[in-house]
């Protein structure tokens, strides 16, 4: 029971650890730029999971090929393959304004550790 | 990141393949409604061709695509799909509404060159955003 | 047909991207065109205000005439074209206080921030309007981001207080986007009103009950909601004072309106609270965001971080009107999103007017402020008794609908709750106007700019931008300029003027909402 536990949902264990590794490095990182990582890890790990869920049985991919016909069993789903698609164009703009950020950070303060700067925030404030 | 590599066969080879880059690139875009690929797709191999150049050639890339103009795209880029979609606005349908276009076409076809449209506008749209990411964040954002 | 519901935020977004391409040229028109999209799209939301209660049905539109079920789907009924109204409104007011106050705080950089500032309402009306969940999620990320953009050009440590908004928010938006994934693959569509349909089927399925937590969680943290709240008071603090403006009034009750829209109207009321306690969960953390918001914003001496704090607790009265289920409390929560976003957005554009005549941001350099910005300090306390909830006020009747709900529920502590964070309000904003009325005393700021505007009329001594540097007071000049003060006053006067129309507000608009709340 336990291999048929794992065996049949192999996939999904493994997206649940990358979400946690991306909050984990979210969180406990120091440094911001690991930080950015970090997200995008969990971001990248709720992209794997929509196209998990697409996945049919014996379905081949969701383009449309002669010998296949028009049956929607021969085919994937491609609705997730489309929402990954937007979201990951989502992530890529959530990511180029954190480096951005992270540029004016480090011209501000000179280092991208988390100590020092809340430590340079606290004396000028 | 601009650039201090003075070998001639980075120079030469980076010069040659950009072009091969963007064909492919332009090939992604146009087959995006039918098979893999698409706007967005094709946009971001437009925008590392011209990033390959960059890195490689430096100083002389600013020349061949200037440090302002990711930004002038993008806006035309996302102006020009926008509108695209008041077309059918105007005509009388819903906004985005492919299928009812040009009063001469047949539905699907007219559905066909709208999505196609769409697909070449939202390329170069995305290629004008990552061009302007990756000026902002090599030059240091100095402005 | 009408084309309204599309238009709404298709007039932001154009008028966004006309603004970056205009303003690269010459950065005048760049506010001319963002100011003149903006009053495009509140007129279209006031032509959807008048429609829906003409009509007294929703205005559904298919994008792309692909039919519902299959396609995305736009709906305008009468909480969303409140929340368009009240999203635009705002916008409108802010543009037109913003070119001063940026040209002062951030200057070189108005080329970009008016189609930030278009961007973000272009997201927050589009999150009213959608009608599909996934279509939610794009909205509600653009709108975060361009939030993150604007907060970023501020004081000092504002690219820090953005950073970490932006991983906190984006951590909030994947939880969403996992909800959303789950919810699709349970129910097997992404329409809201296809949902409603299909998931009381679905009540016991655990995939559903998990995409609701992670769904409430994820706009938990877009709303700052109590344990979820971190990024709000450093952000609010260091931003620039019109985006500040702009953002601390709307961003917040979106997300809290998104919250209610799942609850009314996808969620089967059942759902909420058998399989999962999730409305008294949000009632009971609302109310211990309400008492944290106050108590903290007792203890602030930066105005802005006492606002910011303050904000923490009056975005949790919308989240206890929403954890009373019952009709009466909804409508408190619901009527105080326009209520706190008028005061909310005045004190922080009056904070602005402050910072741009004096330079002054503590509160304890704000004695004898009255005497130099008398019409911006009425508004101030008009303002102040609205927070605490003075008739005929807006923010009294509000907070009158949401003791009826708590009395009606027969919650005894979240009655006490409201009572509490009312008396420390009323601390904080009073020992904010007694600072303000006071006499200046010798050495603060206000007094060295009077004593100066009094040499400069007499014509003898330096001329007073010479001694001054603080602010931009210049000789003759105490009150704020004319493009600043009218917006301040026009909310003003909305706030009382919302108080005096709520009766039609809550009967137009927001009674046929949570009609079906009896859940």
């Amino acid at each position: 029971m336990i291999t048929d536990f794992f065996l049949g949902r192999y996939p999904f264990l493994f997206i649940a650890l990358l979400l946690v590794i991306g909050v984990y490095g979210m969180m406990m990182k120091r440094n911001f730029l690991k930080k950015v990582i970090g997200m995008t890890i969990f971001q990248t790990a709720i992209y794997l999971f929509f196209i998990q869920g697409a996945k049919k049985t014996g379905a081949s991919i969701p383009v449309y090929s002669v010998d296949l016909g028009s049956a929607s069993d021969a085919y994937m789903n491609p609705l997730p393959h489309v929402l990954v698609l937007t979201a990951i164009v989502v992530g890529v703009a959530i990511t180029g304004v954190a480096i951005s950020l992270l540029l004016v950070i480090y011209r501000r303060f000179g280092t991208l550790d988390e100590a020092r700067i809340l430590e340079q925030m606290r004396e000028s404030a | 990141m601009t650039s201090v590599y003075d070998s001639l066969f980075l120079h030469t080879v980076a010069r040659a393949i950009v072009p091969i880059i963007q064909v492919f690139a332009f090939y992604i875009i146009t087959h995006g409604h039918y098979s893999p690929g698409g706007g967005f797709q094709g946009g971001v191999m437009l925008a590392a061709s011209i990033i390959l150049l960059r890195i490689s050639l430096g100083e002389e890339s600013y020349g061949r695509f200037p440090r302002n103009a990711g930004i002038v795209l993008a806006g035309t880029g996302a102006l020009c799909f926008a509108f695209l979609g008041f077309v059918p606005l105007f005509l009388g349908g819903s906004f985005m509404d492919y299928g009812l276009e040009l009063f001469w076409l047949p539905s699907a076809t007219a559905h066909y060159w709208g999505i196609f449209l769409a697909e070449v506008f939202i390329g170069l749209l995305v290629w004008g955003s990552l061009m302007a990411i990756y000026d902002a964040l090599a030059t240091g954002g100095e402005e | 047909m009408s084309h309204i519901p599309v238009l709404i935020p298709l007039s932001l977004l154009v008028s966004s991207l006309l603004a970056l391409l205009a303003g690269l040229r010459s950065p005048g028109w760049g506010h001319k065109i963002s100011l003149g999209g903006v009053s495009a799209s509140f007129l279209f939301s006031l032509a959807g205000i008048r429609a829906v209660l003409r009509d007294g049905m929703p205005l559904r539109y298919a994008l792309g005439n692909w039919p519902p079920p299959v396609g995305i789907e736009f709906v305008l009924d009468s909480l969303g074209a409140y929340m368009t109204g009240i999203i635009t409104f705002i916008g409108v007011v802010v543009l037109v206080y913003a070119p001063r106050s940026l040209a002062r705080e951030t200057p070189g950089r108005e080329v970009y921030t008016y189609p930030a500032m278009l961007l973000l309402l272009t997201g927050l009306t589009g999150i009213s309007l959608t009608g599909d969940i996934f279509n939610l999620y794009v909205f509600l990320e653009i709108a975060a981001i361009a939030g993150y953009a604007l907060l970023a050009t501020g004081d000092r440590a504002a690219p820090v207080a953005a950073f970490r908004y932006l991983l906190i928010g984006s951590l909030g938006g994947g939880f969403y986007l996992l909800g959303v994934a789950f919810l699709y693959f349970s129910a097997g569509t992404l329409n809201m009103a296809d949902l409603q349909a299909r998931l009381p089927d679905l009540v016991e399925n655990r995939a559903v009950i998990s995409a609701a937590a992670f769904m409430i969680v994820g706009l938990g943290v877009k709303m700052a909601l109590f344990p979820l709240h971190f990024w709000l008071p450093d952000a609010y603090t260091n931003a620039p004072s019109a985006a500040a403006g702009l953002i601390a009034p709307l961003m917040t009750k979106v997300a809290a309106f998104a919250i209610v829209r799942f609850f009314l109207d996808v969620f089967p009321p059942s759902f909420l609270t058998e399989a999962l306690p999730l409305v008294s969960t949000v009632g009971w953390l609302s109310a211990g965001g309400i008492l944290f918001g106050s108590v903290m914003a007792v203890a602030q001496k930066d105005y802005r971080r006492m606002l910011a704090y303050s904000s923490v607790g009056q975005i949790a009265y919308v989240g206890l009107g929403l954890g009373m289920a019952n009709p009466v409390g909804m409508v408190g929560g619901l009527l105080h999103i326009l209520n706190h976003a008028l005061m909310k957005g005045c004190l922080f554009l009056i904070g602005g007017s402050i910072r741009y005549r004096t330079g002054i941001t503590q509160i304890a350099e704000m004695r004898g402020l009255g005497r130099l910005m008398p019409w911006t300090m009425a508004a101030f306390v008009v303002a102040a008794l609205a927070m605490i909830g003075i008739p005929p006020t807006a923010g009294f009747f509000s907070k009158w609908y949401l003791i009826l709900g708590t009395l009606e529920a027969g919650n005894w502590w979240w009655f006490g709750v409201i009572i509490l964070s009312s008396l420390l309000t009323a601390v904080y904003f009073f020992r904010t106007v007694e600072m303000i009325f006071r006499e200046p005393e010798e050495g603060d700021p206000v007094a060295r700019i009077g004593r100066k505007r009094g040499a400069g009329v007499t014509g003898v001594g330096p001329s007073p931008e010479v001694q001054l540097g603080l602010g931009g007071a210049t000789e003759g000049e105490r009150e704020a300029p004319l493009s600043m003060l009218l917006p301040i006053l026009v909310m003003g006067a909305a706030i009382l003027a919302a108080g005096l129309l709520n009766v039609a507000i809550v009967n137009g608009l927001l009674a046929g909402a949570v009609a079906h709340a009896g859940g």
